[in-house]
């Protein structure tokens, strides 16, 4: 395999979800896996990727590569394939990766499998592992020649710091000129007031169990200490309790974070469909019959109006220390 | 200006994955995919915004398609184009961004508008592969359009918060749901929508080689269905008072704090 | 004790009907008006596009839309639910010479079938009551079937308009108009949103009211026009579901007995239906009369109860319940028929009319005859000189009916259902002499009490509903998803009831709605209106329905 694995960056740190696709790929095969950095000034980001496995860093520097725009980043990598015969890119999924994984295939008219949770050697084959239906069901799905692209799902894997350093090759950077008619304009700051539901890695969500729209203070407390967002039931947001720009569930928003916390929530279906591919689910709540155990990860039968400001507590002690 | 939509249907309700073909079963009635369904109302939008112009939708799909189609001229659409075939059938995105590309290319239109997502998550990312393959620009994930003198200004919403992205006409842009509040159609637009022009075309018409589409186009395949892997073990413990520190381990071991 | 009738909803007809208002540019103008998209409503439609077919010049005078249907579901079939098990003359009669029986969507003849008297534990085989033979009739998915119908209209050119309430009937100068219809995109208040779409004034020479049980416009006219029988209205509420199952059934099951209680005091009439749906589905459902006494009622709970009944058990033993639903069914047959069914510029046809069979269970072929039936009279108070409008120009509707089957059917069988009420021993005996004498007897006819006046009681049933384990036996809003339902949160509550009522109607409301929608208390009740499947057991028992924003509510599609 020949493997080259997108390496995304924000400020001058390589994104997490990079880095665990590079840990993945280096894992994966016995041949060296190489990634690429594109941007303007990105030089230093090369050790960074040597670190968690990049035998090799291919970098595209210069200025018209500064703004985090695809099309350019696709002229790049499809530049890279077709030089080094690369027949296996891969890339984790944000809006810039998604839409130069999508440009590259039809730049070469590669197939692309996206939305993967795992991808694995298989018979001889490379399979790529795809939930589909809300979850429920996981679909293996393959390519019928190389090069092959693979999209994953954001934090699929674990970045797994290996040491070593990278043989850094720059590159001769060639644009069409159709990838450079757009321009950035103005680029994002950071969100003061932290992450939106869409987005956020971490979602605490209040339901009726909190007994008063005065209690979704303790599950605003517990949020930001963890730097996540809120969410909130139906019935909650039925009795006006919390605004339905924050309901999640079959008839709100749907979200998968890495961690959703669970306060005084039953479980019903309706709120099930719209969280239940949550990386890590934590329940808390008085009832032990509540459904939301059946597909949490960890259930405390318990009061919320005791367990949550404690958590909270102990959050902020480790943010601290 | 003339505005494409390029629109999906997906199936109502609950969808499920026919074990023989292991594709997803289209066979019930469809709607309108509702992400498309904020793509068609931007294009509204900007085509009453100049006062003038033409949207145009564009469909890939069985020929029961025409009914998400409907819904879409109910809102307002002019007119729809709908590539249906046999030989279609299981193409995957480069199979089907090859083929939507060659739809687009007689429409010649200014601005080609995609919805975010397909709520059956098969056409997720088609934007930019079309993009591609028309030598267009491209801006994903917009929250705000404002078009002035053959150019855009778009807010794009990223991870880490909106970019503002100018692009020049002709431009691909896929809008996200945040970007608009779609119209209900009136009754005389419902009414209105069946003698709308509703062309169907096949892959011979558009100049689509057939090994350049359907499962023979497509690189990429689907080998198995299987059962996701088990979550782990679910465990449920009674609060004595330890209940936030078994949560604050639990995630510590998990590295999620 | 209390009872729902001591807490009138709120209810005004008069704020249902209005003059046409639109300025007559804005005025949508169609031929022949149908509201529903059902069986009585699409075969209206399909009959008067095959009488169009040979009238090119009444065709051309009728307009650009000569039949329009409106259909408050997304689609038509979203709002249809029944058993069922279909009598096919109607349907013959309205395709002869165009589609045989084998073109339609049913899930084959009925072959075999038992009635079981069930006990907790057993299942005693009883002889079929004659009423009750099924032979020569077929097994459908009334959804199904209404999607197909639908289908037919649509061909022989008639503009299907669904996610289209009716919410108001047009009346000027003493006769129909039409219909306005819902507004869309209204919040919680009432008050306009973002995309705020106002409803129209839908204005046709010829208005159908086939809206189904609990018609809202049908109360309306009722109203209005001084159409009510003698008899008030009763109702039964069916709660089913549809099943994949790993064996094939071969017979059409009906039961009665448990788990409901054949005293008289309890006024629990009722039973249950499990039917194949071709080779690997089937369909279990259980109806019971909305005169029970008992606070504690649930008709939802009573089928999970049903399903862990040994016979029902082993036939859905390795299955997956794949679509669940609920529908109120009219209950009083003849003697709550409405005094007519016509008025100046309007037919009544279907459920809405009240046209079912309670002892045969049949209702579908009556639907689809008094539709065909109101299509001939339409048609001929179209024609030239003629003018629907005029008192008694639809007159030839209601002599139509009175010749046809369908009231020779629901005349002898009128009393059964009132029998019932004296419980289920005696209300047997009264049956079977009813029927021995083709129902000569009795000579009086007995009388219907309203389902909101019956007094209640409180026992302790609720003990024994089974806990929802998510496979065999579900809990109510599992059950609400299973139905497709997605309604918009944020609409305004389209379900007009008192909300200070006493803690028993509360409670009767609560465990009634199969659905979840009503909540007691402490100062009476909390509505949720997005659970709600529209099946009208409200209207029955205290309250009054009114069609929510048109596409809400289930989205079904096997029942």
């Amino acid at each position: 395999m020949n493997t080259l694995v997108f390496l995304e960056h924000h400020g001058d740190e390589l994104l997490k979800g990079s880095l665990g696709v590079l840990s993945k790929a280096a894992s994966l095969s016995d041949a060296e896996v190489a990634g690429v950095v594109i941007g303007s000034g990105v030089r230093a980001l090369a050790d960074q990727a040597g670190k968690f496995g990049a035998a090799k860093v291919y970098v595209a520097d210069d200025a018209q590569l500064e703004a985090p725009l695809p099309q350019p980043r696709v002229d790049v990598v499809a530049q890279l394939v077709r030089d080094k015969g690369i027949d296996t890119v891969l890339f984790g999924n944000s809006v810039l990766g998604a839409d130069v994984a999508a440009g590259l295939a039809a730049r070469l008219d590669a197939g692309v499998n996206w939305d993967l949770a795992d991808l694995v050697q298989q018979d001889g084959k490379l399979v790529g592992k795809r939930p589909a239906l809300q979850d429920s069901v996981y679909v293996d799905v393959g390519w019928k020649f190389e090069p092959r692209i693979a999209l994953f799902r954001s934090g699929s894997f674990d970045p797994t710091e290996v040491g070593g350093s990278a043989d850094v090759e720059d590159m001769t950077v060639a644009l069409e000129d159709f990838s450079t008619s757009a321009r950035m304009v103005d680029q994002a700051h950071e969100e003061s007031e932290g992450p939106s539901i869409e987005d956020a890695p971490v979602i605490v969500a209040g339901g009726r169990g909190l007994g008063g729209p005065e209690n979704f203070t303790l599950v605003e407390e517990l949020a930001k200490a963890l730097g996540g967002a809120v969410g909130a039931t139906r019935a909650v947001v039925d009795a006006g309790w919390y605004p339905y720009s924050t309901q999640v569930g079959q008839t709100g928003r749907t979200v998968s974070p890495k961690l959703y916390i669970a306060c005084g929530i039953s479980g019903a279906i309706q709120h099930k469909v719209g969280m239940q591919s949550s990386g890590v689910i934590v329940a808390i709540n008085k009832d032990s019959n509540a459904p939301i155990f059946e597909f949490s990860d960890l259930g405390v039968v318990g009061d919320v109006h005791e367990v949550v400001p404690k958590l909270t507590e102990l959050v902020k002690a480790r943010k601290a220390s | 200006m003339k505005i494409a939509v390029c629109v999906k249907q997906v199936p109502e309700g609950h969808s499920r994955i026919d074990p023989e073909t292991k594709r997803l079963d289209r066979s019930g009635e469809g709607a309108l995919n509702g992400f498309d369904a904020n793509a068609v109302e931007e294009a509204l939008r900007l085509k009453d915004a100049t006062g003038a112009g033409e949207v145009v939708l564009i469909s890939l799909g069985p020929a029961k398609a025409q009914d998400a189609l409907r819904k879409a001229l109910a809102m307002g659409a002019d007119r729809s184009v709908l590539v249906t075939d046999d030989a279609a059938a299981g193409s995957d995105l480069v199979a089907t961004s090859y083929t939507l590309a060659k739809a687009l290319e007689r429409e010649h239109a200014d601005l080609i508008l995609f919805g975010q997502q397909a709520g059956d998550s098969d056409g997720a990312v088609l934007w930019a592969a079309v993009a591609d393959r028309l030598r267009l620009p491209v801006v994903s994930q917009a929250a705000e359009v404002r078009h002035a003198d053959g150019k855009l200004t778009v807010k794009r919403q990223t991870e880490f918060g909106y970019d503002v992205i100018e692009a020049p006409l002709p431009a691909v842009v896929a809008v996200s749901d945040a970007i608009n509040e779609p119209r209900y159609p009136s009754l005389k637009g419902i009414m209105g929508a069946k003698s709308k022009p509703q062309e169907t075309v096949s892959l011979s018409d558009l100049g689509v080689e057939s090994d350049r589409a359907g499962e023979q186009g497509s690189r990429t395949e689907v080998y198995a269905l299987n059962d996701p892997p088990p979550r782990g073990d679910s465990k449920k413990i009674e609060d004595d008072g330890n209940g936030a520190q078994a949560i604050f381990d639990f995630l510590a071991e998990k590295r999620l704090v | 004790m209390t009872k729902p009738a001591d807490f009138p909803p709120p209810f005004r007809a008069a704020d249902y009907i209005a003059a046409p208002s639109d300025p007559p540019e804005e005025r949508i103008e169609v031929g022949v008006l149908i509201v529903g998209a059902g069986p009585a409503g699409l075969a209206c439609a399909i009959r008067l596009g095959q009488l169009l077919e040979d009238a090119p010049e009444l065709r051309e005078r009728l307009g650009e839309v000569p039949v329009a249907v409106l259909e408050k579901g997304k689609q038509a079939g979203s709002h249809l639910l029944s058993g069922a098990v279909v009598n096919p003359r109607a349907l013959r009669r309205l395709f002869k010479g165009r589609k045989r029986l084998d073109e339609m969507p049913f899930y084959g003849p009925v072959e075999h079938e038992s009635v079981y008297f069930l006990t907790r534990q057993n299942a005693l085989r009883i002889p079929a009551p004659p009423t009750m033979k099924n032979e020569g009739n077929y097994v459908a998915s009334l959804s199904r079937l209404g999607r197909w119908l639908a289908e037919q209209a649509e061909e022989a050119g008639v503009m299907l308009l669904p996610e289209t309430a009716a919410e108001k009937l047009l009346i000027s100068d003493g006769r129909a108009r039409g219909v306005r219809t819902g507004d869309r995109g209204s919040g919680r208040d009432g008050q306009p949103l973002g995309n705020f779409e106002p409803g129209s004034d839908l204005v046709a020479k010829v208005t159908v009211l086939a809206e189904g049980t609990q018609g809202h416009l049908t109360g309306v006219a009722l109203d209005r026009f001084g159409l009510a029988g003698e008899n008030p209205q009763i109702w039964a509420l069916g709660v089913k579901e549809v099943w994949k199952v790993v064996r094939p059934l071969d017979r059409v099951i009906h039961t009665m007995g448990w788990p409901l209680r054949p005293s008289a005091k309890y006024r629990e009439f009722g039973g249950s239906f499990i039917y194949p749906m071709g080779e690997d589905m089937l369909t279990v459902g259980m109806v019971l009369g909305l005169d029970y006494r008992d606070v504690e009622l649930s008709v939802h709970d009573l089928l999970q109860e049903l399903k862990t009944h040994p016979l029902v058990r082993k036939l859905l033993e390795g299955g997956e319940r794949v679509e669940w639903g609920a529908k109120t069914i009219p209950e009083g047959g003849f003697l709550a028929l409405p005094k007519q069914l016509h008025a100046p510029g309007l037919l009544i046809c279907g459920d809405g009319a009240g046209l079912v069979n309670v002892p045969a269970l049949k209702g579908i072929h009556y639907a689809i005859e008094s539709g065909a039936l109101a299509a001939e009279a339409a048609f001929a108070s179209l024609q030239r000189g003629q003018t629907p409008a005029t008192p008694g120009a639809l007159s030839s509707y209601d002599d139509a009916l009175k010749r046809s089957f369908v009231w020779k059917d629901l005349y002898e069988v009128r009393n059964m259902r009132p029998a019932f009420g004296r419980g289920f021993v005696l209300g047997g005996a009264l049956a079977g002499a009813m029927t021995a004498s083709k129902g000569r007897f009795p000579r009086r006819d007995l009388e219907l009490e309203r389902d909101a006046d019956v007094d209640l009681i409180r026992t302790d049933r609720a003990k024994s509903y089974p806990a929802p384990d998510g496979k065999l036996t579900f809990d109510k809003l599992s059950s609400v998803f299973a139905s497709g339902n997605k309604t918009r949160d944020d609409q305004p509550n389209h379900i007009v009831i008192r909300r200070d009522v006493a803690e028993d109607v509360a409670h009767l409301w609560e465990r009634m709605c199969p659905a979840q929608v009503y909540e007691a208390t402490e100062t009476g009740v909390d509505v949720t209106p997005s659970n709600c499947v529209q099946c009208g057991a409200i209207t029955a028992k205290g309250g009054r329905l009114t069609p929510p924003e048109g596409g809400s509510g289930p989205e079904y599609k096997l029942t």
